[in-house]
This record gives C-alpha cells, sequence and structure tokens, in this order.
C-alpha cells in the first residue's frame, strides 16, 4: 500500500511538472517570489549563505544532542536517556557536527569569500555549486528523519560493522546514515571539483599562485582532499547498503566477509576528513590574525607549502585509528612515525600566526578574539594528538574519554572557533552590517571559558578510565564531579550560543543604511574592495592583481578603486535553474524508497535523476548579459 | 565569455574546439578532476576484490568460472571501441559531423556488444552458483566488475544522447567539449576493464 502511494505521489509530482503546474498565472506568481529566488539561484553569494544557515539550524540540532548527552552523565545510574537512546544521542551528534555542520559551514565561506577572493564573478559551475547546496541538505534531512520514523542511527559515527550490520542494528536507523551520507557526500565530491576548477581557471589577471589568499589556498587544497577522500566513503557505504538492504556478504565474517575492509576504507576517508574540516579554518585564521594585526602574513609561502605538506601526509595517517585493530608493530610503528611528522607543518603554522601578530598593531574584535582564542587551544589538542599517535601509549588511551577531549579540542578549539571567526569577520560582507561588538565579547567569553572547562577536564576522565560512548557510570567510580564540571561547562557553550543567535537578531534590528560599509575592517584582499552590499556580477570589471594582498597595496598606493583590466562591457551571467533542488528530491525519494526496502521507489528516484540530468543536456541556455547602463546604474547606486 | 557559443557549423571550428570556450576550459578541467575521483572509487573496489576473491566458501573458484577466450574477446571489443572514439573525436576537430557521428556510433555498438558478452557472462555464473549474495567473493566480483559495467552502460546512453543533439543542431563550440569529455570518460572506462582483465580474470586464472 505504501508502495502505491508513494509511486502514485511522484507520478502526480512529475505529471505538475510536466504541464508546467495547474495554471499560468500561479506560476508567474511563484517565480516572482523571493522564495522563488533563493530556491532556484546559482550565485555563490546566496548558496554561501544558505550553506551557513542550514550549517547552523544543524549546529543547534548537534548543539542539543550534545547537552542530553550532558544531562545524562550528570549523576552516576542516572536514567534520563539511556541505552539505545543514548547511542542513537551520541551517534547522531557525531554525524552531524563533522558531515553537517563544520563542512557545510566552511564550504559556506569558500562560497562567500574565494570567488571574491581571487576577482571572479561566480565559481566555475554555479549550477553544479546549486546542486551541491540542495544534496548536502537532502542528505541531512534524510539522516535526521531516523528521529522521526523508526529511530536514528545508533552505531557511532564510525558505523563499524558488524555493530552497523542487519543483525546488530535491525531498525532503519543505519540505513538513514548510510543513505544521508551517500546523498550529501556527492554534493560534497562535486563542490570539491567544482572550487578546484574555480582556482584553477577563474583568477582574475594577475593573480597568480603566489598572490593568493591563504583562504583560497586552504580551501584548494581541501577540494583536492575531498576529491581524493569522498570516494572511499562512497564505496565504504555502498558496500553497507549493499550488505544491508541486498544480502551481499562483505563485512559478514560467516560468508567469507571481512569487517576490516569498512575500518580502513572509512579511515582511508575519515582521516583526510579531519584535515578537510581544519584547513579551511586555519585560512580563515590566517585572514583574521593578518586583517587585524595590519600586517602581512608572516611567512605566506611557507604557509602554502605546511598547507599542502599537511595535505598530503593526510592521506599517509588513516590506521592510526586502528592501533588496537592487531596489525603488527611493523605497520604500526610506520604510521605512527608519519603521524607525529603532521606536527612539523602543523607547528610552521602556528609559529608564523605568532609572527604575524609580534609588533603588528593589534585590534582585538570578536573575530580577532576568536582566532587568538584559538591558537592555545588548537596547540593542545595538537599535543594530545602526537600523544595518541604513540601506539603503546594508544592502547591505554584507546576509546576512552581522553580521545574525546583531544578531538573536541581540535574540531571546536579548531574548527569551530575558526568558523566563529570567520562569521565575525565576513557577516558585513554577507548582510551589510557588522555582529555588534559588545555581545560578541560575551559570546567569546562564555563561549571559550565553557569550552575549556568541558572538554580539558576530560583528558583526566579518560586517564582515569572512563570509555566513551557509555551512558554512565558508578557513583564508586569516582567520575562524578568531573562529568559534573564537564556538564557546567556545556551548558555554558549553549548559553553562549544563545547570546550569539540574540546577537543576529539584535544587530539586524539596529542595522541601518549607513552601516552597510564596503571595508569595514580595513581589509587587505579583494573581497573588501567592492561595493556592500555585493552586486550580483562582483566585479564591474575584473581587477588587475599586483601582488599579495591585493587591495591593501592599492590603498596603500593611494588608490581608492582597483584597477580594471579589462573595459567595462556587458557581463555574461548564469540562469537560475529549478533542478538542482529538483534532482536533491529525486535522490531523496530515492534514498527514502531503499530505506523501506521499496526498491522500485528506489529506482524511481533515481530515473527522476536521470531524466533531469538527460533533459538538461537538451537545454539549451547560455544565461543572460547584463547591460553597460545597467552596470553603470548599480555602481552608482552602491 | 559567452561569444564562441554563436560560432555554428557554417563557420568552423577552431583548432581546439573543446577548450576553445571559457565553459569548455572547465569542463575539460573539471572532467578530469572528476576521473580523479573516479579512479580512487574503482582502487577501493579493487582492494576490496582482492582482500575477499578467495572467500568462495567452496562454491566455484576463479579457476573453476573464467573462461579466458569470452573475456579476451569482450576486451578486444571494448579496446577497439577506445579506437572508434578516438577517430570520432578527430573527425569533430576536422568538422566532419557525418562521419563523427559514424564512429561514435561505431563505439556505442561495440559497448552495447560488450554489455551482452557480460550479461551473457553473469547468466553463466549464476547457473554455476556463483551470486552476489553466495559468498564474499560472489558479492566482491559483482561490485566490481558490475560498477564497471554499470560504467559502460551510462557511457553507451550518454554518448547516444550527444549524437542526437549533433544530428539536431550540428557542430559547434558548445557541443564539442560535450563529445570531448564523454570520449574522455570513455577511455577512462576501457583503462578500468584493462585492470580488471588483468587483476580479476589473468590473475583469477593464474593465482
Amino acid at each position: 500500500m505504501g508502495t502505491i502511494v508513494s509511486i502514485l505521489v511522484l507520478v502526480l509530482f512529475l505529471t505538475a511538472i510536466l504541464t508546467g503546474g495547474y495554471n499560468k498565472k500561479f506560476l508567474q506568481r511563484v517565480q516572482g517570489s523571493n522564495m522563488w529566488d533563493w530556491l532556484t539561484t546559482v550565485d555563490h553569494k546566496k548558496i554561501g549563505i544558505m550553506y551557513l544557515g542550514a550549517g547552523g539550524f544543524f549546529f543547534l540540532i548537534g548543539g542539543l544532542e550534545a547537552l542530553l548527552i550532558r544531562v545524562q552523565l550528570f549523576y552516576p545510574n542516572n536514567d534520563f536517556i539511556v541505552g539505545d537512546t543514548f547511542n542513537q544521542l551520541l551517534t547522531m551528534h557525531g554525524t552531524t557536527m563533522i558531515f553537517f555542520v563544520a563542512m557545510p559551514l566552511l564550504i559556506g565561506f569558500m562560497n562567500v569569500a574565494v570567488p571574491l577572493q581571487i576577482g571572479a564573478r561566480d565559481v566555475a559551475f554555479p549550477f553544479l555549486n546549486a546542486l551541491s547546496f540542495w544534496l548536502f541538505l537532502g542528505g541531512g534531512i534524510m539522516l535526521n528523519l531516523g528521529w522521526l520514523f523508526g529511530g536514528a542511527a545508533d552505531a557511532g559515527w564510525t558505523s563499524y560493522v558488524p555493530i552497523a550490520s542487519n543483525q546488530f542494528s535491525p531498525g532503519p536507523g543505519v540505513d538513514y546514515y548510510v543513505l544521508g551520507l551517500q546523498i550529501s557526500g556527492i554534493g560534497t565530491l562535486i563542490g570539491g571539483i567544482n572550487f578546484l576548477v574555480t582556482i584553477i581557471n577563474m583568477r582574475a589577471p594577475g593573480m597568480t599562485f603566489l598572490r593568493l589568499p591563504l583562504f583560497t589556498w586552504t580551501t584548494f587544497v581541501t577540494s583536492a582532499l575531498i576529491l581524493f577522500a569522498f570516494p572511499p566513503l562512497t564505496v565504504g557505504l555502498l558496500l553497507i547498503m549493499f550488505d544491508r538492504i541486498f544480502g551481499s556478504h562483505f563485512f559478514d565474517a560467516a560468508m567469507g566477509g571481512n569487517s576490516l575492509i569498512w575500518q580502513h576504507l572509512f579511515w582511508i576517508f575519515g582521516h583526510p576528513e579531519v584535515y578537510i574540516v581544519i584547513l579551511p579554518a586555519f585560512g580563515i585564521i590566517s585572514e583574521v590574525i593578518s586583517t587585524f594585526s595590519k600586517k602581512r602574513l608572516f611567512g605566506y609561502n611557507s604557509m602554502v607549502f605546511a598547507t599542502i605538506l599537511i595535505g598530503f601526509l593526510g592521506f599517509m595517517v588513516w590506521a592510526h585509528h586502528m592501533f588496537t585493530v592487531g596489525m603488527g608493530p611493523v605497520a604500526n610503528a610506520i604510521f605512527a612515525v608519519a603521524t607525529m611528522s603532521i606536527a612539523v607543518p602543523t607547528g610552521i603554522k602556528i609559529f608564523n600566526w605568532l609572527f604575524t601578530m609580534w609588533g603588528g598593531r593589534l585590534q582585538f574584535t570578536t573575530a580577532m578574539k576568536f582566532a587568538v582564542g584559538f591558537i592555545p587551544t588548537f596547540v593542545m589538542g595538537g599535543v594530545t594528538g602526537v600523544m595518541l599517535a604513540s601506539p603503546p601509549a594508544d592502547y591505554q588511551y584507546h576509546d576512552s574519554y581522553f580521545v574525546v577531549a583531544h578531538f573536541h579540542y581540535v574540531l571546536i578549539g579548531g574548527t569551530v572557533f575558526g568558523v566563529l571567526a570567520g562569521v565575525y569577520y565576513w557577516w558585513p560582507r554577507m548582510f551589510g552590517h557588522k555582529l555588534n561588538e559588545r555581545l560578541g565579547n560575551v559570546h567569546f567569553w562564555l563561549f571559550f571559558i565553557g569550552f575549556h572547562l568541558t572538554f580539558l577536564i576530560q583528558h583526566w576522565l579518560g586517564l582515569y578510565g572512563m570509555p566513551r560512548r557509555v551512558f554512565t557510570y558508578q557513583a564508586a567510580d569516582g567520575l562524578t564531579w568531573i562529568n559534573q564540571v564537564s556538564t557546567v561547562g556545556a551548558v555554558m557553550m549553549g548559553v553562549a550560543t544563545l547570546v550569539f543567535l540574540y546577537n543576529v537578531v539584535y544587530s539586524r534590528k539596529s542595522a541601518t543604511a549607513a552601516s552597510a560599509e564596503r571595508d569595514p575592517w580595513d581589509g587587505r584582499t579583494l573581497e573588501w574592495a567592492i561595493p556592500c552590499p555585493t552586486p550580483e556580477y562582483n566585479f564591474a570589471q575584473l581587477p588587475k592583481v599586483r601582488g599579495l594582498d591585493a587591495w591593501w597595496m592599492e590603498k596603500m598606493a593611494g588608490n581608492k578603486e582597483l584597477e580594471p583590466a579589462e573595459p567595462l562591457q556587458p557581463i555574461h551571467m548564469p540562469s537560475s535553474s529549478y533542478r538542482p533542488i529538483l534532482m536533491s528530491l529525486g535522490f531523496f525519494v530515492s534514498g527514502l524508497g531503499f530505506i523501506f526496502r521499496t526498491i522500485e521507489v528506489g529506482v524511481l528516484g533515481l530515473v527522476m535523476v536521470f531524466l533531469l540530468m538527460f533533459t538538461r543536456s537538451f537545454e539549451q541556455d547560455h544565461g543572460y548579459h547584463i547591460e553597460v547602463d545597467q552596470i553603470k546604474e548599480a555602481e552608482k547606486g552602491a | 565569455m559567452g561569444a564562441g557559443n554563436h560560432a555554428t557549423a557554417t563557420t568552423g571550428l577552431p583548432a581546439h574546439p573543446e577548450k576553445a570556450t571559457f565553459e569548455g576550459k572547465n569542463k575539460v578541467l573539471g572532467f578530469w578532476l572528476f576521473l580523479g575521483a573516479e579512479t580512487v572509487l574503482f582502487a577501493c573496489l579493487f582492494g576490496t576484490y582482492l582482500a575477499l576473491k578467495n572467500s568462495h566458501l567452496g562454491g566455484p573458484t576463479t579457476q573453476d568460472l573464467f573462461e579466458i577466450p569470452l573475456v579476451a574477446a569482450a576486451t578486444i571489443i571494448l579496446l577497439t571501441s577506445s579506437l572508434t572514439s578516438v577517430l570520432a573525436v578527430l573527425e569533430m576537430k576536422r568538422n566532419h559531423l557525418g562521419r563523427m557521428q559514424f564512429w561514435f556510433g561505431v563505439t556505442v555498438l561495440l559497448g552495447l556488444a560488450f554489455l551482452g558478452l557480460e550479461i551473457y557472462e553473469f547468466v553463466h555464473y549464476v547457473h554455476e552458483g556463483h551470486t552476489f549474495t553466495s559468498s564474499a567473493f560472489g558479492s566482491a566480483f559483482y561490485a566490481l566488475v558490475g560498477t564497471h559495467g554499470s560504467h559502460v552502460l551510462f557511457g553507451t546512453v550518454w554518448i547516444t544522447t550527444l549524437m542526437v543533439q549533433a544530428a539536431k543542431r550540428g557542430l559547434n563550440l558548445d557541443m564539442a567539449p560535450k563529445f570531448y569529455v564523454a570520449s574522455l570518460y570513455w577511455h577512462f572506462v576501457d583503462v578500468v576493464w584493462v585492470f580488471i582483465f588483468t587483476v580479476v580474470y589473468l590473475m583469477g586464472k593464474v593465482g
């Protein structure tokens, strides 16, 4: 019955699309609306904002899950959330935070900043950019549907088999995980290719590789990591899907399968993934520290080199997540040495940031506070990382709260601090007004102190023997007060986030037309050289770039504007398209079909995707042009 | 930027029509990168196959199953299709629409012949008790070879689609990059098959 209903709905839906809705006027009204504009946009600036909005929304969900976990652990033998529900919470917290918070927030900034920083009018493939976003959103919603229908994923964010097999996770939870990540993973891969091509092909005249702002460089290396790290995840998820839904035996030891294959595939993806979510944060920190120290980034070339080296080494260390599996001393030793060697380029970066600040004219704006708070916090996470890289010691730390403390130091102390620095830094560029600095100050201190209160003490919690992923402990274990301190810290971070949300509303309400400054921070890179709000074509004339920190150079030379590299001429723009969101919907329908074991619906969804691809291939749409007088008018108004 | 799009078959194509427009340049580079990702994808499937190929659980082994003459014929067919796709792209660069369509048509037919042989082969294996669910070896075999087969299928549909478009619109700077990346894809699928032939079939017969 369910099958028939879903098929009917799909058929009706397709008919509606093909016949053009139920009347012409209605369609016109829809197409004229703001909503339609956002749903069909291919503009990188709007897509970036949507990425940030959706990532922020998932951040609230993931944060709420974290708070519930900490509440359960407040008392020994607490029975607030136990057993399977707790497993779902911790799985969904980890999966959401990595795939649907850290990545989209960073990709959001890439969208907002990279085309502007390299002096381009858009990314290389605007259509695919929109598709990336909608696939990410579809995957994220699908993962979270588990909460409503049949139970969420509960096998840990690493989803190790055989725990994730039908035998031990019989519900649909793991299916939501597998298909949600598969769909959003396709989007991420497309996004990676898009940014690589954008940075290689679309740089403005004179913007050589060694003049790229560091955030663009880290985006470039991150995109390369995405390109090579996501296919192993795709394959791993495919194999789990085959095992769960189609009865294959890749991971089933009784039928000759081998569960270690999943661990290898997952971590061949998973380790580069941690660099995917930290390198762009490094880039943001570099921009912010340089801007608010009023100095060129110290050791720019070594920063670029260190970024590339970290990206390269990131692929050589995956098995350090598997030291206790029993690969033998030789393999463990090789991966240990490779892992420790990553500390070298990372150290180069830390010292370069410190030397950038050294002797600079420091301005402690909120963005700068997060950037400066990042440095010691991330160093602590790095140091415990080197401790964990030693196999004999890792046998002690493995699966304890010490590991939890370590990766929260790098993921919050690194990625989240970087993202928050970026939020305060690029907010005026995105929305035409600054965030309130006084509220920002409260946000920073509450978040910073709350963070260290939560996680510093968890190192000892781990050393005293508390394993990760357990839902309770005994009073006699002597872990009660440590857990309670940790929970208090988590609540502080929650309050800090509420302050931030209030700040967003407050700053928007108190913004006036005059608060739209094009260069509010006295910035150094090209995104601060164009009018605010950013025109849809970004640069009326593509700029000529004469050196690193191109905008700063022009300002120091006494120029009020960038020097154009082309005459004022009509600008070619890509058309909006409703296809990306429909293609994502096709994948979504298909995913739901597979989750509920209705293979017909699964196939129908895929057919819808292929039909949309097929018809798009026949579409002849070369976009439109913005004429010179329109540009002149827009530039005058700004 | 978009000016090149207005060129038509009558005005002729420049020397490298696939990269003559900005969109074309982006498309070709993006597609090379995509093939990089595809390479990793197949590498993972190869790794999985190598780890599981001896887990046949007493079912037919690689030595029992594989028959080199059939697979060798499939290999020759697919490699020839790579050659014909090169000829097609050469004709495209010479602005010979008809000849290009002919050679791409031959490419598609060869691809379909390859698929026919593969389906025949799979049916044969199933009769011998070697299925996707019979053992870990079966799962890994069909995952690897089947993924390749579905790539061939996609390639034939794709190239056919483009041929229909070219028949309607003729050759222009909009079509040229499309044909060029489709042929890149086709070569990639062939190269993967060379590895499958070696690693799965030849090594399966020997090892």
